[in-house]
């Protein structure tokens, strides 16, 4: 199977090509350039070492998120679209998964973490088996407070991953004590090579048009909305003209 | 053909054009019913919609025109101005569109599209002056050839469709309100006399957003005092200060640039009143010139001016490639190599 891999869901960008399980070509960039123009080119880049042509893709995996809404936006327009437009098998992975996959310690607790700003963040908590990180507790948008309190019901030390764990790494530790493992830095980076392995063996998406971002929250106006018409239909949103 | 991208605003379209002057397709997915929730265009909530129509609308341009991507010579994207989440979906997608069918690519600026929506009408003949009139540009653009585009004047505030939808919400009109005003002009009179701002002035800009006070404070203080006022003179009164404005302004400007024709393009150019007065005017006063008023189904953003305005350009061989990104302040140089 030949497979392209994507993660463009915060400021890491990582990029992979694969076959089966072999790894063909990586590239990893962190220095918060922007992904729209970064990322085709790196594509294009990667297929051409790889020696494979877009046409003879078989799958395209992205990290689905959550994330940064502009950078999901951009990894995601551009998986779905190369799946579409060229019929291939598309595949969404959780992008805490994406990063908790870089542990490998068998049985081993991690929560991947990305910062929501003001003492939120997107999180979930992973146990690795069989090296692939199997989902614990869902991903969700959560206050380090209200997480914290979720996470009491596991008395084993957890592996806490991803750069944004530096904001409030003071507060996790003085919350979990010995339980915080700070994760060795060189794996807070998404790799898409693992990405690429993880989407290898799911089941690709059933509607391709359907596919969008995990965002895994509302917008503020939409939020607001909701709380004003709590009875209100969901009209159509969008119409054809 | 060209396969042509839009999505600066609220509407995920794509199209179809053969030749830069015949429309096969021109899917148009807008998303007026979900910001009409929040009074404006809510950009995060617009970018969404983008990612989940973008290839619905992909796959339906291609259907309805009845070709494959063997047919297809180009692809065309709105790289700017707009919304910078909304325009990253069409600038991506058609990025990656051009890439996997190894097409060319061809950046186009929205203004210049909303101009070539009268491409469709007939051929354009140079000198030629366009008004421009948007929810978010006011201006006059004077064109010596294809592709090239100077502005000679512009709004220094509102943007004359921005004023329209801003007067919608005090007359409790659901946005956008542009096209329910027109109507209800139609059936109003010009009672209230609202300010002509910079009508008299030598230049040739505009303002609207005294006129935009005007109509509130009349509005509010009538609300004051229980007075009712006629919402449908208060819609011909505005748009008549607006038409008078726009169209006085353009025929000033055509004293010192002569053209062979004036086109009339963006949001507002659906709007009636003022089709009908450069319909009357500008014959009167510029026999010579002919009158291009962009088709109304053409007015509003879409696929098919993208695909007009990006044929000269694919003519012009002026392409992007794969880090083409968007551009939400997009300003009118966008063909840098085309001889001045
Ligand atoms: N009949 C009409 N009379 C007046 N205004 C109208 C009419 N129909 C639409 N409009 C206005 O046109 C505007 C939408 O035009 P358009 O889609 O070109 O704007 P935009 O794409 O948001 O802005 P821009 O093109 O400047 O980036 C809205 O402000 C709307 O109220
Ligand atoms: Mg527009």
């Amino acid at each position: 199977m030949k497979l392209l891999a994507i993660d463009t869901s915060n400021r890491p960008l990582s990029v992979a090509v694969l076959e089966d399980t072999k790894i063909l070509a990586t590239t990893t960039t962190n220095v918060g350039r922007n992904h729209s123009s970064t990322l085709l080119p790196i594509i294009e880049q990667s297929l051409a070492q790889a020696g494979i042509a877009p046409e003879a893709l078989d799958r395209i995996v992205v990290a689905a998120g959550p994330g940064s809404y502009t950078g999901l936006r951009i990894g995601v327009t551009t998986a779905k679209t190369l799946a579409f437009t060229l019929d291939k098998a598309l595949v969404g992975v959780s992008s805490l998964a994406a990063l908790a996959a870089n542990v490998l310690t068998e049985g081993q607790l991690v929560a991947p973490l990305f910062d929501a700003r003001r003492e939120n963040v997107f999180t979930g908590l992973y146990r690795i088996e069989n090296q692939r990180p199997v989902n614990v507790v869902a991903d969700q948008h959560v206050s380090l407070t209200d997480w914290h309190q979720v996470l009491a019901a596991y008395q084993e030390p957890i592996v806490f991953i991803g750069a944004d764990v530096a904001t409030y790494e003071e507060k996790l530790k003085a919350s979990f004590g010995k339980r915080f493992v700070r994760a060795a830095p060189q794996l807070d980076l998404p790799r898409a090579e693992a990405i690429g392995l993880l989407g290898q063996t799911m089941a690709p998406v059933a509607q391709i048009h359907a596919f969008v971002p995990n965002y895994l929250r509302l917008t503020q106006a939409e939020r607001d909305w909701q709380a004003k018409h709590p009875e209100e239909d969901h009209a159509p949103y969008v119409e054809k003209i | 053909m060209i396969l042509a991208f839009e999505s600066s605003c609220d509407e995920t379209s794509v199209a179809v054009v053969r030749n830069g002057d015949e429309i096969l397709s021109n899917v148009i997915a807008t998303q007026i019913n979900s910001h009409k929730r929040f009074g404006g265009v809510v950009p995060e909530v617009a970018s969404r919609h983008h990612i989940e129509q973008i290839t619905i609308c992909i796959e339906a341009a291609l259907n309805e025109a009845n070709v494959t991507y063997d047919d297809l010579d180009a692809v065309a994207v709105t790289y700017g101005p707009g919304l910078v989440g909304a325009l990253l979906v069409g600038v991506n997608a058609a990025k990656t569109v051009a890439f996997a069918h190894h097409l060319p690519l061809i950046p186009v600026n929205h203004m210049a599209g909303h101009i070539y929506a009268a491409r469709f009408v007939k051929p354009f003949e140079f000198p030629l002056m366009a008004l421009l009139v948007s929810g978010g540009h006011t201006e006059l653009v004077y064109m010596q050839a294809d592709g090239q585009f100077e502005i000679i004047g512009e709004t220094r505030d509102d943007a004359a469709g921005e004023a329209y939808d801003k007067i919608g919400r005090v007359l409790g009109v659901p946005y956008p309100a542009g096209k329910v005003i027109d109507e209800m002009a139609h059936q109003g009179q010009d009672t209230f006399n609202f300010p002509r701002a910079m009508i008299d002035e030598d230049n040739y800009d505009f303002s609207f957003s005294g006129l935009k006070s005007a109509f509130i404070n009349t509005v509010h203080h009538a609300d004051q005092i229980g007075a009712t006022l006629d919402k449908n003179d208060l819609a011909a009164s505005f748009q008549a200060s607006v038409v008078d404005v726009l169209v006085s302004k353009t025929l000033r400007v055509l004293k010192q640039y002569p053209v062979k024709q004036l086109v009339l393009a963006g949001g507002v150019a659906a709007n009636q009143g003022l089709r009908e007065r450069l319909q009357l005017e500008l014959p009167k006063h510029f026999p010579d010139a002919e009158l291009l008023l962009a088709p109304l189904k053409l007015c509003g953003d879409n696929g098919a001016m993208i695909g007009a305005a990006g044929y000269i350009q694919y003519q012009h061989q002026q392409f992007g490639d794969a880090s083409l990104n968007a551009d939400p302040s997009l300003e009118f140089d966008w063909m840098p190599n085309m001889p001045h």
